[in-house]
């Protein structure tokens, strides 16, 4: 169970809201989400398509502002940082899994792979020759120059993973990772997620609707209209179903 | 992230090649038809810059350019060559007369006849025969180019082929006999007419009996004249009008700029030609940033700086408007070598590379500029939204 202790959590957050405010039309994304999520923790947000979950982890990963609320992930609260400041420690301490992957299609996959490092600092040579160790222990060894239109939609959910990894992000934040994928590539992917985020200093969020992956989530977090609706494990939501 | 950001820039080939295509095509447009416009340009002045010799060009205070003749009366020559501060004076016989040809032909032709004695304002350069050969009787120089073109016998004398003018052969100035004494090189004049030297005295015979003859005086400055005081000194005690080669150039110049149309044509070609490559290259360029902006968003979720971003942007600008001005002024270079310059009229001078690299320069700017409005404006949690 998390703790209530913010020290000690990997994220935690306290009645977060978020309002989009076009011309005279004002939305509503969060109204005073609460979440907490530990060290070594893998936690699914689920819930329905508008119910403030992109969102909600777009604040946490310091992409979005929120309007009220408190957040720390891993003791920083984003949003205290300037705009500079907050793209580094983006840099330092997050890691991207996106639904469209993102792959850049003129690079390799190497190449693609190499980018965090590259901006931390990395000079180009270095950078590749770690992200072919890390192609390599997602599967893709000796796939390094291969363009990313040349693969799968899992081979390039597997690169995006890589990608994600490879300057050994605190948090991993993935939205629906699985949802270009088939069942079995899904839960291949999904496995190397898991891993990846089961370290004492590490800590995973996925965003999903595909309930083929909730088992390997610690826990699930339901969120309705824009809070945390309920939080079960997997074996409840399984009896719940 | 540079390296990267060149390969994005060339691995999309289809974009590239149309962006360089549009760029080059945007670059040979202004840089041909502005070479073409100096080059016409050019030559309404060729006989000044063909004609290196004297300091002041003295000519009738009404006179707007160099073909605008206003004979002057023979006493200005004298009348000059008596002012404090002129080594020399002499008169120059310059108009149109019709020169007719053994075979019948009938051809406007552009006389200049100069100084008897000196034979100052001579042809710059003789292919055959020597510019003394002038003082020969009924002796004419004539233009290289006319010989092949114009004065080109059809039907020659002695029979045969149609050949060249040459050396020896006569012709019919104003129904007076001109014998071709030797062929130069000239610069070809703006109406492209022939060009036929021959001395003050002769050209004046050949020329309407008119009182005033002179169409302008030549004149050199003594060694440490002020040209200022001489030329004031000219006007005060002639009424005439002195120009440096320099001013005389600006002000023939001058005058076909502001009255004719023929900047204003090319004005249109080169401006044409610059937004053919701001709605081609410039286009495409901005349609391959917004293209790329979710790989640009990805970065900056990952934690890519926006100067990051900004010099990955306009590192591709750079590049694709290096690359499309290289290869657009290369072939307008290839262009005006290629193609004889007897009836094109091309010449690039240094200035013309500068003004298409700095339109191609402002069309990838703009264009970058507006990318790189969108990376900023990019919001990096709008990559979660697809």
């Amino acid at each position: 169970m998390p703790t209530s202790d913010p020290s000690l959590c990997a994220v935690y957050a306290r009645g977060v809201e978020k309002v989009y405010v076009t011309g005279d039309t004002q939305v509503v994304a969060l109204r005073g989400a609460d979440l907490e999520v530990n060290c070594g923790e893998i936690v699914m947000l689920v819930g329905p398509s508008g119910c403030g979950k992109t969102s909600f982890i777009s604040i946490i990963a310091g992409l979005l502002a929120r309007n009220a609320g408190a957040l720390e992930v891993f003791g920083q609260d984003p949003q205290l940082l300037s705009t500079e400041a907050r793209t580094a420690w983006r840099l330092r301490n997050v890691g991207f899994v996106f639904q469209q992957f993102n792959l850049i299609p003129t690079l390799t996959i190497a190449e693609n792979v190499a980018i965090p490092l590259i901006l931390q600092g990395s000079d180009r040579r270095t950078a590749v020759a770690r992200a072919s160790e890390l192609l390599e222990r997602v599967g893709l060894g000796g796939r390094e120059r291969s363009s990313p239109t040349r693969l799968s939609g899992g081979q390039q959910q597997r690169v995006a993973i890589a990608r994600a990894l490879i300057n050994a992000p605190r948090i991993l934040v993935c939205d629906e990772p699985t949802s270009a994928l088939d069942g079995a590539t899904g839960q291949r992917v999904m496995e190397l997620v898991a891993a990846a985020g089961r370290a004492p200093d590490r800590a995973v969020i996925v965003v999903s609707h595909d309930d083929r992956i909730y088992h390997l989530a610690d826990r699930i977090i339901h969120m309705d209209d824009g809070r945390v609706d309920r939080i079960e494990t997997p074996s409840q939501h399984k009896s719940h179903a | 992230m540079y390296t990267f950001a060149l390969k994005m820039l060339f691995g999309d080939s289809a974009r590239f090649y149309g962006m360089l295509l549009g760029l080059a095509f945007s670059t040979l447009l202004i840089s041909q038809q502005a070479s073409i416009f100096v080059g016409i340009m050019s030559r309404t002045f060729g006989f000044i810059t063909d004609t290196p010799g004297p300091d002041l060009w003295i000519v009738d205070p009404a006179q707007r350019f160099l073909d605008d003749n206003k004979p002057l009366r023979s006493t200005a020559v004298q009348r000059v060559q008596g002012i404090a501060g002129i080594a020399w004076a002499v008169p120059l016989y310059k108009g149109l007369l019709v020169v007719n040809l053994p075979d019948g032909k009938r051809q406007m032709s552009q006389i200049i006849g100069i100084d008897d004695a000196s034979l100052i304002a001579a042809p710059p350069f003789m292919i055959e025969g020597s510019v003394t050969d002038l003082r020969k009787p009924d002796a004419i120089i004539v233009d290289e180019r006319a010989t092949r073109r114009e004065f080109k016998m059809e039907r020659p004398p002695e029979g045969g082929e149609p050949r060249p003018l040459r050396v020896g052969d006569t012709l019919e100035l104003n129904d007076r006999r001109a014998e071709v004494v030797g062929i130069c090189k000239a610069t070809q004049t703006f109406q492209s007419q022939p060009v036929i030297y021959t001395t003050f005295h002769r050209a004046s015979q050949y020329a309407p009996r008119e009182r005033r003859q002179v169409t302008m005086i030549l004149a050199k400055l003594e060694p440490g004249a002020e040209k200022e005081v001489v030329r004031t000194a000219i006007a005060e005690q002639t009424g005439l009008s002195a120009y440096s080669s320099q001013e005389f150039i600006d002000k023939t110049l001058g005058y076909w700029m502001r009255e004719t149309g023929i900047p204003i044509n090319f004005g249109t070609a080169i401006v044409l030609g610059f937004f053919v490559g701001v709605a081609v290259a410039g286009q495409m360029f901005y349609n391959f940033v917004l293209d790329n902006l979710k790989y640009f968003g990805a970065m900056k979720a990952m934690g890519a700086s926006r100067g990051v971003l900004l010099r990955m942007v306009s590192l591709q600008a750079l590049t694709i408007a290096i690359l499309g001005f290289g290869v657009g002024i290369g072939i307008t270079s290839s262009f005006g070598l290629m193609i004889p310059g007897e009836r094109l009229a091309f010449r690039m001078t240094w200035q013309i590379p500068l003004i298409a690299a700095f339109a191609v320069t402002l069309i990838c700017t703009a264009s970058a500029a507006l990318g790189m409005w969108r990376v900023l404006r990019l919001d990096p949690a709008d990559v979660f939204q697809g």
